[in-house]
């Protein structure tokens, strides 16, 4: 196949990538924009077979790894529980920054195969093309990893700081840069795995700092990442597929991180630095311990839902790892049965990565057309008699409109205060993940239904 | 003068960014969880550079050290390329509108 008709048919790919996005904007047309995103994919690879031309014995091996990496992932996708997804979608992005590199080294090694020159004489453009997307790779997989490890409970949460941090990432960023540009004027292998292994150490330091709260911005720029590291790889093997894509993934990345952090009422490098809730606020949260609190059972709970005419369910993060979307389902049910009015509030960052809440309950077999955002529904709580609140903490705490003095002041919230009354389903009157006291506790119209999240929906359920 | 290929692969590269601006901005939010994982089975396509790092040894040694890291790349791009897809569409799927 000639070069100028492979290069089309990675056009169309590209474009058929385009309309795989473009599907996304409603649940009708997402299943079809994912088969155009599958017939895109298999364009890209067989045109690159067919542009290769011989079909040796190294194709064998090609074909039979293809078939590996195929059924472990078929295997992953099946199995996986919705509640893992922050998870799975870290460890994918790790996997894409890897193989980036690989593909980085492999170019390195031998440029003859993608007409870039001899090795030790790489063509220059290429040469940084190629570093910097073995650089923004490693930085993707290493960074994915912690991302992974913190999500998946292996390494705690908690943000990890120390002093001097962001000079030392810093100065490594900038050893990078200066590398780069050593490498183009020496050609010398051992500073191209130098920025390699120091892009893989920039991606841990990158992330360690960040908070458990703060990962869905960290999922999202990781995903970012992954797409500039593929278009960096596009650049150098010339191909326009990987350059669409690795531009899509790459704005659509910053895009929800941008929807993310405005969530949270944060800069970008607010979150990126890090470190929330270390900060010290000791002395407001003390006075408030002190105040009572009304806390009921599941009887109570079920009798003010049950004369409801409408309910508001709040869930956060607590519903994924409680894992109460079905009970909570079938909870609403039986208040359907009763002729009260059921929707759900989706606040951006509920759970821990973009969209979180909506899967599971989607999973739950809540039909989307009862999920709202928070600017959708947030004046609906004026009229409406109960707010189910399960799982979530930060998002409806009302300090965020009140006291400038809050770390999460202006962070746009749920107003589920100004419903009737408000069912605050919790294990413990703890602080939430920012660490401040959620005035909403302590509030008249307030009950508190201390439990796991599931085990009170189910109780509900019975009384109801 | 004639103009650099290189130019037009950028002019590619960022008229994509701005599509990818407008297209993501249209997503509706209950979606952007299959979102990430659509974009990252598509960031896979990264698997035609591994393809052909992999075939790029001669046929006496299909095994140097850079097809090495093509296979590599290959079964890496392959677990995201299938795990990705099917895991959306089993996403997808969940998403359905009230019985009427």
């Amino acid at each position: 196949m000639s070069a100028n008709l492979s290069a089309l048919f990675y056009l169309i790919s590209g474009i058929l990538f385009i309309l795989a996005l473009r599907g996304l904007s409603s649940p009708e047309t997402s299943r079809q924009g994912n088969y155009f995103g599958i017939a895109g994919m298999a364009i890209s690879i067989v045109v690159t077979f067919m542009s290769l031309g011989s079909f040796g014995p190294g194709f064998i091996y090609v074909i039979f790894f293809l078939v590996i990496g195929g059924s472990v992932g078929a295997f992953i996708a099946f199995k996986i529980p919705m509640t893992a997804m922050p998870e799975l979608v870290a460890g994918f992005h790790s996997l894409v920054g890897l193989a980036a590199v690989f593909v980085a080294i492999s170019a390195f090694l031998n440029p003859e195969a993608f007409n870039l020159g001899t090795f030790g004489n790489i063509k220059l453009a290429s040469l940084i093309e190629m570093s910097l997307g073995a650089a923004i790779g490693a930085i993707t997989f290493s960074g994915s990893i912690i991302a992974f490890l913190k999500l998946r409970g292996i390494m705690s949460g908690a943000p990890i700081t120390f002093k001097g941090q962001h000079l030392i990432n810093l100065i490594l960023g900038l050893i990078i840069i200066f590398f780069i540009y050593y490498l183009c004027k020496s050609q010398a292998s051992n500073i191209f795995w130098s920025i390699v292994l120091i892009s893989f150490l920039v991606g841990v330091l990158l992330i360690i700092p960040i908070g458990g709260a703060d990962m869905p911005v960290v999922i999202s720029m990781l995903n970012s990442y992954s797409g500039w590291a593929a278009a960096g790889i596009g650049f150098t093997l010339e191909n326009t597929a990987l350059i669409i894509t690795g531009a899509l993934v790459g704005s659509s990345g910053a895009i929800l991180s941008y929807i993310m952090c405005k969530g949270m009422n944060r800069s970008f490098f607010n979150v990126i630095l890090g470190g929330w809730g270390a900060v010290d606020q000791t002395s407001s949260t003390a006075a408030k311990e002190q105040q009572p609190v009304k806390s009921g059972n599941a009887d109570d709970a079920a009798f003010l839902m049950k004369n409801a005419s409408s309910v508001i369910i709040v869930p956060g993060y607590g519903m994924a790892v409680a894992q109460a979307q079905h009970a909570l389902r079938e909870m609403v049910d039986v208040l359907k049965k009763n002729g009260v009015k059921v929707s759900y509030a989706i606040h951006p960052v509920a759970g821990r990565m973009p969209g979180h809440m909506n899967v599971l309950l989607a999973e739950a077999n809540v039909p989307y057309d009862e999920v709202f955002e928070l600017e959708e529904i947030n004046n609906d709580f004026a009229n409406c008699d109960v707010a189910y609140v399960i799982g979530a903490n930060d998002v409806t705490n009302p300090v965020a409109k009140t006291d400038p003095q809050s770390p999460i002041y202006g962070m746009p919230v749920l107003d589920v205060e100004k419903s009737k009354s408000v069912l605050f389903v919790k294990r413990s009157l703890s602080p939430g993940y920012a660490g401040i006291d959620n005035d909403l506790f302590y509030r008249d119209n307030t009950l508190m239904l201390f439990a796991d999240a599931k085990k009170m929906t189910e109780d509900i359920i019975k009384s109801l | 003068m004639e103009i650099d290929p290189f130019i037009f692969r950028l002019s590619i590269f960022i008229l994509s960014i701005f599509i990818g601006y407008y297209v993501v901005w249209s997503v509706t939010p209950s979606l952007h969880t299959p979102l990430m994982s659509v974009t990252n089975a598509i960031s896979s396509v990264i698997i035609v550079g591994a393809i052909i790092a992999a075939l790029s040894g001669s046929s006496e040694s299909i095994f140097e050290t850079s097809s090495i890291f093509g296979y590599l790349a290959i079964i890496l791009a392959a677990v995201n390329i299938f795990g990705g897809f099917l895991v959306t569409q089993r996403m997808l799927q969940m998403y359905k509108k009230k019985k009427k």
